[in-house]
């Protein structure tokens, strides 16, 4: 049989077109469950991996860090489940057991889809002393440079969150047009990705406005539950 | 059930298993001769190893999806084949992405939303169409093959161009003196459309044919 000779069925009934939508439907969902099925563990790993190798490049003087979890009586706790990642902080700590910051997770809406950040903070300078993207969906060449742009990082080198004795910001961060940062709370937008570096901006202040007020008046939970260094999960 | 058979034959059908194999590769070269995928030709080819993930890529979503339309040519109507094909190439594309994932997560993080957008490569849609949905198995998969490792050729050809030039490297190895001076150009947006030309006009040079020989009257 010649490929001209092949006969493509072609039908006028509804039930011979929902059967092969419907069947191929169900074939497609059994390849897509087998694939995340046998890819989930690997990637799980590769995620913690990642995340523990930010936290370490953020906060660059510490090294141990433990994972804590914000309970609803509002206090830290050491985490023991990290695969739910609701409400987990990093504290990072240096070779004497100091509390020298922390990393923050942030999620939020960006361009297209989420994008997913993790920020450290500095409680003695009063800032956010680093930014790494952890995900996103933003337009290449345009808003996934907010990943990558080192003019655009440099924003978060020292990014003022200073707190007001009512424990607020005193601030908030916002994102201003490309060159036109005056304040240490400003963030230079990205040229031509202006939506992206708003919605980092929004991420950051949402996150921070949430957090630092926590991490301020609960110190004592870090420093009291210091983790010996044998016993720190990095 | 009606049947209707197909009155439009493309040229590959009376072609051989190598020819179908080599006008991918080649002669119908996805990139350099039908100017298809552009998007990710110029989008992630600022290297080489970008440009080699994205084609294997695009490789594994053509033989699988031209494999399933293959398969499934005599049971999918006509009225709803390019909803089909679409369901197929989209469960391909998300399974190739977790894949990606679980190999790596910063290569995952380089080619950034270029990954889903496999599902809108008319490459693949267009193998579809043109040829599983009308050829044996065996056949569309030598026909994915060919424009995958076609696509393949293409990206690489490109992606090594402008990381030489962009950043001094080749698959991340120094291959040019430190004084070099880079030419950041390369690795932006414009030098993708400067180095797809200038592949074009090579290709096009390189595929002309030689002039046949007048005959002289004696």
């Amino acid at each position: 049989m010649t490929p001209a000779d092949i006969e493509i069925p072609i039908t006028t009934r509804a039930w011979p077109l929902y059967r092969a939508l419907v069947g191929l439907g169900l074939i497609c969902a059994l390849i897509i469950v087998s694939a995340y099925q046998l890819t989930a563990p690997v990637i799980e790993r590769s995620k913690t991996a990642m995340l523990e190798q930010a936290i370490f490049t953020l906060l660059p003087t510490a090294l141990s860090k433990h994972a804590y979890r914000l309970t609803a009586q509002n206090r830290f706790e050491p985490a023991t489940d990290k695969r739910n990642s609701a409400r987990l902080i990093y504290a990072g700590y240096d070779a004497a057991h100091r509390l020298v910051g922390f990393a923050v997770p942030a999620r939020g809406m960006g361009y297209q889809d989420s994008i997913e950040l993790l920020y450290a903070y500095g409680p003695e300078q009063q800032a956010i002393i680093g930014l790494q993207v952890l995900s996103s969906r933003e337009t290449p060449g345009l808003g996934a440079r907010i990943a990558s742009d080192p003019a655009f990082l440099h924003n978060f080198a020292r990014l003022d969150v200073t707190l007001t004795p009512g424990l607020h910001l005193a601030h908030p961060i916002e994102a201003v047009p490309a060159g036109k940062k005056l304040a240490a709370w400003q963030i230079d937008s990205l040229s031509g990705a202006t939506v992206s570096s708003r919605a980092v901006a929004a991420i950051l202040r949402q996150s921070s406005e949430f957090w630092l007020p926590l991490l301020t008046t609960r110190q004592e939970d870090f420093t009291r539950g210091a983790p010996h260094r044998d016993l720190a999960d990095g | 059930m009606e049947h209707h058979t197909a009155t439009s034959p493309t040229a590959d059908d009376s072609a051989g298993d190598t020819d179908v194999f080599i006008t991918g590769l080649w002669r119908q070269n996805p990139v350099f001769v039908q100017v298809l995928g552009m998007c990710p030709t110029l989008a992630v080819t600022n290297s080489a190893l970008n440009g080699l993930a994205m084609g294997l890529a695009t490789t594994f979503v053509l033989l699988m999806s031209n494999t399933l339309v293959s398969l499934l040519r005599k049971a999918i109507p006509r009225q709803v084949r390019i909803a089909s094909y679409i369901l197929i190439i989209a469960t391909f594309v998300t399974a190739v992405d977790y894949i990606i994932q679980a190999l790596s997560l910063e290569l995952h993080k380089a080619l950034g939303a270029f990954v889903s957008l496999i599902v809108v490569n008319c490459i693949i849609l267009g193998r579809a169409e043109a040829f599983a949905s009308r050829n044996s198995v065996r056949r569309s998969l030598l026909d994915a093959l060919g424009m995958g490792l076609g696509f393949v050729f293409a990206l690489l050809c490109l992606g090594s161009v402008r990381e030489i030039l962009g950043s001094g490297t080749l698959v991340g190895i120094a291959v040019l003196p430190d004084g070099f001076e880079k030419w950041v150009v390369m690795l932006l947006p414009a030098g993708g459309f400067f180095t797809l030309g200038l592949w074009l006009m090579v290709f096009k040079r390189i595929k002309r044919e030689p002039p046949r020989a007048t005959e002289t009257q004696p």
